[in-house]
C-alpha cells in the first residue's frame, strides 16, 4: 500500500485532524485571543469530520507504515470513543471557559493535538508507535491541566501531573526497552513470536513495566495518585477530557498489547492485571466515600470504573474484550453525562464544585436533577440503567474464564461504591435546597440530556453497541 | 401490537400512565387532580388487563402460558415473558394492590405529588416484570430496577430518619442481589443461556447447586427477608410514606419467596434439600425472635413490619418442607399476608394521617369516635393472627401442616409463633382501640371517610373470601406445586435406589 492511500484512507481521520490542527494554529496566530469561539467551533467540526471519516470509511483490515500502525475494527471502535470523548469535550468547554477568561484559542488546539497522540496510541502496532502516541497524547493533557496559569491548585496540578506522568513515561520507556533487547523486535507481533516457552526474566520485567506505565495513564490503582489532584485542580473542562478520551485510548493498547504482544503469556499478565484490577475496584469504592468535592468523587468513581474494565481484560478472552469495549463505551456516556451536570453547577456567575452544592437540585431543577440521579444510579451499575450492562458484560467474562473471586470482589467493590452514588441522590432528592444554579448554556444541557436517555434506553436497542463491540473484539484475535 | 404479547403490554403499561403525568405541567389544584386521576385510572386499567391474563390462563397447565420471545442482547439473552401458576397469583397482587396504594395516598402527600405517583407506576412496571420475566437477565433487570424507585419514595417521602432508612434498604438488597448476579453469569457460562424454561430442565452438577444456591440465597433471603438479614426491612417500613409501606409488605417482600419457588427449589433440587435444615433453623428462629421483638414496639408500624418477618418465617418454612401442603401454604400465605399486611399498613396510615404519629403511647380509646374504623383494624389483626375463617389462617394452617409432615420439632416450634402473634396483635390492639378515650388529642379525630371506606371494603371482602373459600388461589398454583414436588420426589426416589445400591 503506497503511504497516499495509507493516509487518504486507512489514516484518514488522523490525516484530517493533523492537517486541520495545523490550520487552527495559524487561524489562532493570525486572529489571537478572538479566535477562541470559531477555533473551538473548527476544533469540534475537525473531530466531527473525523468521526463521519470512521464511519463511511474503510472496513477491512491494514497494516500501515511498515507495520507501525494497525487499522482494524478494534481501533475503529475505540476511536470513535475517543473523538466522541473529544468532540464533547470541546462542545462543553466554550462556555466554561470564557466566563473563566480562559477564552484561548490553544485549549481546542491542545485538545485536538491529543486527539491525535490517542488516535495513534490506539492504532500503535509497534513500541516506537505506542511511545510516539502516548507522548503526543500527555504533552497536550500537561499543558491543558495547568491551563488555568494563574490559578495555584490548577498550576499544581499540572506540575504534579507532567512530573508523574513523565516518570510512567520513562518505566514504559524502560520496560519497551527491556522488551526490544530481550526479543530482538519492536513490533508486537514480532515480540509474541519471540517469546516461545517460558519467557525470560528480561521479558516479564518488561511488560511489568509496560504496563506501569500504562496503568498511569489509564489511572489505575496503585499508580492512581495523581488523579484525584488533577482532577480537582484542572478547569472542569479539562477534567472532563481527562476523564473520557484519554482512558478509552490508555485501556485500548493495554487490551492490545497484552493481546497481540504477549499471546503466549498470558498467566503472567493476567496476574498484573487482576491485582491492578483488585486494587482500583477497592480504592474507588472505598476512598471515594469521604469526598466533598465531586471533581474528587468523580476522580475516584473513574479509578473504580477502570478497575472493573480490567476485569474484563483479567479475563484473557475474546468475550473479554468485548466486555472491556462496552465498558469503555458506556463509561464514555456516563463520565461525559456526569461531567455536563458538574460543568452546570454555577451559582450567580462562579462555578462551584461541592456535592453539598447540589442539595435539593430536584426543587431547583427538576429535570437535570433527574438525569443527574440516573447517572449516578448508572454509575453505580444499578438496572436497567446501561451501567448495569458494562458491569454484566466484563462479569460475565470473568466467571466464564473462571476467575470467582475476582468477579465476587467486583461485586462488593460496586455495592460498596453504590453508597457513594446514592449520596449524591441523597443530597439532589432528599436535601433542603442550595442556593439555585444559573441557567445553564444548551450544549450543556443537550449533552447531559442525551446521555442519560442512552443509558435509560440502552436496554431496549442495545444491538449497535453489543454488535460493534463484538466485531471489535473480534478483531483482535 | 408489534409483534408483542398481552404480558409486554401488561407490563409496561403502567410507564405510559407515568408519561402522561410526566406531560402535565404546573402545580395547580387541577393539575395534581388530573395527575392522581390518571395514576388511578392507570392502574384500574392495568388491574382490569391482567383479569384479561387470568381469563387466558390455564390452571390445568404447570407450564409456562402467554409466552412471548424475542431477540434482545443476542448470544443466549433474550427478551421472554410468560407466566405460570406461580407467577400468575403475584401478577394479580400486584395489579390489584397498585390502585390501593394510590388512593392511599390521595390526600396525604403533600409535595412532589406528580413524581410520586410516577415513582409508583414506574414501581409497578417492574414488579409486574419480576413476576412475568423468563429469562434470568430480564428478571435480574426487574428485581434491581424496582431499587430505584422504592429508594426514592423512601427518601423523599419517608419519615424523620428517612435517609438512613432509604440507603439501608438499598444497599442491604443491592449486595444481596449482587452475589446472585454472579450466580446468573456462572449459570450462563455453564450452560450458554439464561432462558428459565430452559434451565428449569437443566440438571446442575450438585457441587455446584450448593454455591448458586447459596448466592441466590443471599438475595432472597434479604428481600424476604430473613433472619438475621431483616434489619433493613423495620426501619423501611417505619420510615416509609403508608403507600411505600403498603408496595413494600404486600409485594416486594413476596419477590424474595417467589425467587424461592422459581428458582432455587426447581433449579438446585440437592442444594435445596441439604439446605433445607438451615432454612428451617432460620425460619423458626424468625418466627419466634421477631414476634418476641414486635412484643415490646412503641411503634405500630414497626411492630406490623416485625410480624411480617414472622410471617414470611412460615413462608419459607413451607416452602422447604417440599411437600404440596407446605408449598401451596406458602403461596397462600403470601397471597393473603399481601393483603393482611397491606390492609394493616393502610390502617396505620388512616390514624397517622389524622395524628401524624405511629406511637401505641398516643392513641387508646379510639373505639369510642372510630367504630368502623375498629371493625376493620379488628378484622385484619384477626386475620394477621391467624383466626379461622380469614386467609390468614388458611396459609399458616397448611405450612405448619406441611411442617409436620417434615419434621414435627419444626413445626412444633413454629406454632409457638401463632400463639406469640396472637399475643402482640391483640395487645396492640388492646392499647390502640380500646379503653376510655382519655387522651385530649384524639378528642375530635373522625371516623372512616368514604374514600377510605372504599380503600378497605375489597380488601375485607377478599380476606374474609379468602378465608372462607381458598379454592381459587390453591388451584391456580396447584398443577405447578405438584409439577414441581414430582421432579424433587423423583430426584429423593433416586438418591434412594443410589443409597440402596450403596449399600
Amino acid at each position: 500500500m503506497s503511504f497516499s492511500t495509507a493516509l487518504a484512507h486507512h489514516f484518514l481521520p488522523e490525516t484530517i485532524l493533523a492537517l486541520g490542527v495545523l490550520a487552527l494554529i495559524l487561524i489562532g496566530a493570525w486572529r489571537g485571543t478572538r479566535a477562541f469561539g470559531l477555533v473551538n467551533e473548527l476544533a469540534a467540526g475537525l473531530l466531527g469530520l473525523a468521526i463521519l471519516a470512521l464511519f463511511f470509511g474503510q472496513t477491512s483490515e491494514a497494516s500501515l507504515f511498515e507495520g507501525a500502525f494497525v487499522d482494524d475494527a478494534f481501533a475503529r471502535f475505540v476511536k470513535v470513543l475517543t473523538l466522541v470523548g473529544s468532540l464533547v469535550t470541546v462542545l462543553m468547554s466554550r462556555d466554561y471557559l470564557q466566563r473563566a477568561k480562559l477564552g484561548n484559542f490553544e485549549f481546542p488546539v491542545l485538545v485536538v493535538l491529543s486527539t491525535i497522540g490517542m488516535l495513534l496510541l490506539v492504532s500503535a502496532d509497534n513500541l516506537i508507535a505506542l511511545y510516539l502516541g502516548i507522548e503526543l497524547m500527555s504533552l497536550a493533557l500537561y499543558v491543558a491541566a495547568a491551563f488555568d496559569r494563574d490559578d495555584a491548585r490548577a498550576s499544581e496540578a499540572g506540575l504534579k501531573y507532567f512530573v508523574l506522568g513523565a516518570l510512567s513515561s520513562g518505566m514504559l520507556l524502560y520496560g519497551a526497552s527491556l522488551l526490544y533487547g530481550f526479543s530482538g523486535t519492536i513490533s508486537f507481533d514480532g515480540i509474541a513470536k519471540a517469546i516461545t516457552g517460558a519467557p525470560p526474566l528480561g521479558v516479564i520485567f518488561g511488560l511489568v513495566f509496560v504496563l506501569a506505565g500504562l496503568a498511569f495513564k489509564m489511572s489505575a490503582a496503585p499508580f492512581h495518585m495523581w488523579t484525584p489532584d488533577v482532577y480537582e485542580g484542572a478547569p472542569t473542562p479539562v477534567t472532563a477530557f481527562f476523564a473520557s478520551a484519554p482512558k478509552m485510548a490508555a485501556v485500548a493498547i493495554t487490551t492490545r498489547i497484552v493481546f497481540t504482544a504477549f499471546p503466549g503469556i498470558v498467566g503472567q499478565w493476567q496476574q498484573i492485571v487482576i491485582f491492578l484490577a483488585i486494587a482500583s475496584m477497592l480504592l474507588g469504592s472505598f476512598a471515594a466515600i469521604g469526598q466533598t468535592s465531586i471533581k474528587r468523587l468523580m476522580a475516584y468513581s473513574s479509578i473504580g470504573h477502570m478497575g472493573f474494565a480490567l476485569v474484563g481484560l483479567a479475563a484473557g478472552n475474546e468475550a473479554g474484550v468485548r466486555g472491556v469495549a462496552i465498558y469503555l463505551a458506556i463509561y464514555l456516556v456516563m463520565t461525559l453525562g456526569a461531567f455536563a451536570a458538574i460543568l452546570q453547577m454555577r451559582v450567580e456567575g462562579r462555578p462551584v464544585e461541592k456535592i453539598s452544592d447540589l442539595s435539593g437540585l430536584s426543587r431547583n431543577n427538576g429535570t437535570a436533577a433527574f438525569f443527574l440521579a440516573m447517572l449516578m444510579f448508572s454509575l453505580a451499575g444499578v438496572p436497567p440503567l446501561a451501567g448495569f450492562f458494562a458491569k454484566y458484560y466484563v462479569l460475565l467474562a470473568a466467571v466464564d474464564a473462571g476467575l470467582y473471586p475476582l468477579a465476587i470482589i467486583g461485586v462488593l467493590a460496586s455495592a460498596i461504591s453504590a453508597f457513594y452514588y446514592l449520596r449524591v441522590v441523597k443530597v439532589i432528592y432528599f436535601d433542603e435546597p442550595a442556593p439555585a444554579f444559573d441557567q445553564s448554556p444548551l450544549s450543556l444541557r443537550a449533552v447531559l440530556a442525551v446521555s442519560t436517555v442512552f443509558l435509560l434506553g440502552f436496554w431496549l436497542y442495545p444491538a449497535p453497541v453489543v454488535e460493534a463491540a463484538t466485531a471489535a473484539a473480534k478483531s483482535l484475535f | 401490537m408489534f409483534g408483542f404479547g398481552i404480558l409486554t403490554g401488561l407490563t409496561f403499561l403502567p410507564l405510559v400512565g407515568a408519561a402522561f403525568i410526566l406531560t402535565l405541567k404546573g402545580e395547580s389544584e387541577a393539575t395534581l387532580r388530573n395527575a392522581k386521576w390518571a395514576a388511578l385510572l392507570t392502574t384500574i386499567v392495568v388491574f382490569l388487563l391482567s383479569l384479561v391474563v387470568w381469563g387466558r390462563f390455564d390452571t390445568a397447565s404447570a407450564a409456562f402460558q402467554l409466552v412471548e420471545e424475542r431477540a434482545w442482547f443476542g448470544a443466549g439473552l433474550t427478551y421472554k415473558m410468560g407466566v405460570d401458576g406461580f407467577s400468575i397469583p403475584f401478577v394479580l397482587l400486584t395489579t390489584f394492590l397498585t390502585p390501593f396504594a394510590i388512593l392511599a395516598s390521595w390526600e396525604s402527600v403533600k409535595f412532589r405529588l406528580k413524581e410520586y405517583l410516577v415513582a409508583f407506576l414506574v414501581l409497578e412496571t417492574l414488579m409486574i416484570g419480576v413476576f412475568c420475566a423468563l429469562d434470568l437477565v430480564l428478571f435480574y433487570l426487574f428485581f434491581e430496577g424496582g431499587l430505584i424507585p422504592m429508594f426514592l419514595i423512601i427518601g423523599i417521602w419517608g419519615g424523620k430518619r428517612r435517609v438512613y432508612a432509604s440507603f439501608k434498604f438499598f444497599l442491604y438488597t443491592l449486595a444481596g442481589s449482587l452475589l446472585m448476579l454472579i450466580a446468573i453469569l456462572a449459570i450462563y457460562g455453564k450452560t450458554g443461556t439464561t432462558d428459565i424454561a430452559i434451565l428449569l430442565e437443566t440438571k446442575f452438577p450438585p457441587s455446584m447447586q450448593i454455591w448458586l444456591w447459596l448466592a441466590f440465597f443471599a438475595s432472597f433471603a434479604v428481600k424476604m427477608p430473613m433472619w438475621p438479614v431483616h434489619t433493613w426491612l423495620p426501619d423501611a417500613h417505619v420510615e416509609a410514606p403508608t403507600a411505600g409501606s403498603v408496595i413494600l409488605a404486600a409485594i416486594l417482600l413476596k419477590m424474595g419467596g417467589y425467587g424461592f419457588i422459581r428458582f432455587s427449589l426447581p433449579m438446585f433440587p440437592d442444594a435445596s434439600a441439604y439446605f433445607a435444615p438451615l432454612v428451617y433453623a432460620l425460619s423458626v428462629i424468625a418466627v419466634i425472635y421477631t414476634s418476641l421483638v414486635a412484643l415490646v414496639q412503641e411503634d405500630i408500624k414497626k411492630l406490623i413490619a416485625y410480624s411480617s418477618i414472622a410471617h414470611m418465617g412460615f413462608v419459607t418454612m413451607g416452602l422447604f418442607t417440599l411437600t404440596t401442603q407446605g408449598v401451596q401454604g406458602a403461596m397462600f400465605l403470601m397471597i393473603s399476608h399481601g393483603f393482611v399486611s397491606g390492609a394493616l399498613f393502610l390502617c396505620v396510615g388512616v390514624i397517622y394521617d389524622r395524628m401524624h404519629t405511629r406511637e401505641i403511647a398516643a392513641y387508646g380509646g379510639l373505639v369510642n369516635r372510630m367504630p368502623l374504623y375498629a371493625v376493620t383494624f379488628m378484622i385484619f389483626t384477626m386475620a394477621n393472627v391467624g383466626l379461622p375463617g380469614t386467609s390468614g389462617f388458611v396459609g399458616e394452617f397448611l405450612t405448619l401442616a406441611g411442617a409436620f409432615v417434615a419434621n414435627s420439632w419444626v413445626a412444633l416450634f413454629a406454632t409457638s409463633g401463632v400463639v406469640l402473634s396472637a399475643a402482640y396483635a391483640l395487645y396492640l390492639y388492646r392499647r390502640v382501640v380500646f379503653g376510655a378515650l382519655e387522651k385530649p388529642s384524639l378528642q375530635t379525630i373522625s371516623d372512616l371517610s368514604a374514600r377510605e371506606l372504599v380503600l378497605f371494603v375489597p380488601l375485607i371482602a377478599l380476606t374474609l373470601y379468602y378465608g372462607v373459600r381458598p379454592g381459587p388461589i390453591l388451584e391456580a398454583s396447584a398443577a405447578s406445586v405438584a409439577n414441581l414436588l414430582q421432579s424433587h420426589t423423583a430426584l429423593a426416589n433416586a438418591a434412594h435406589v443410589v443409597a440402596q445400591a450403596a449399600q
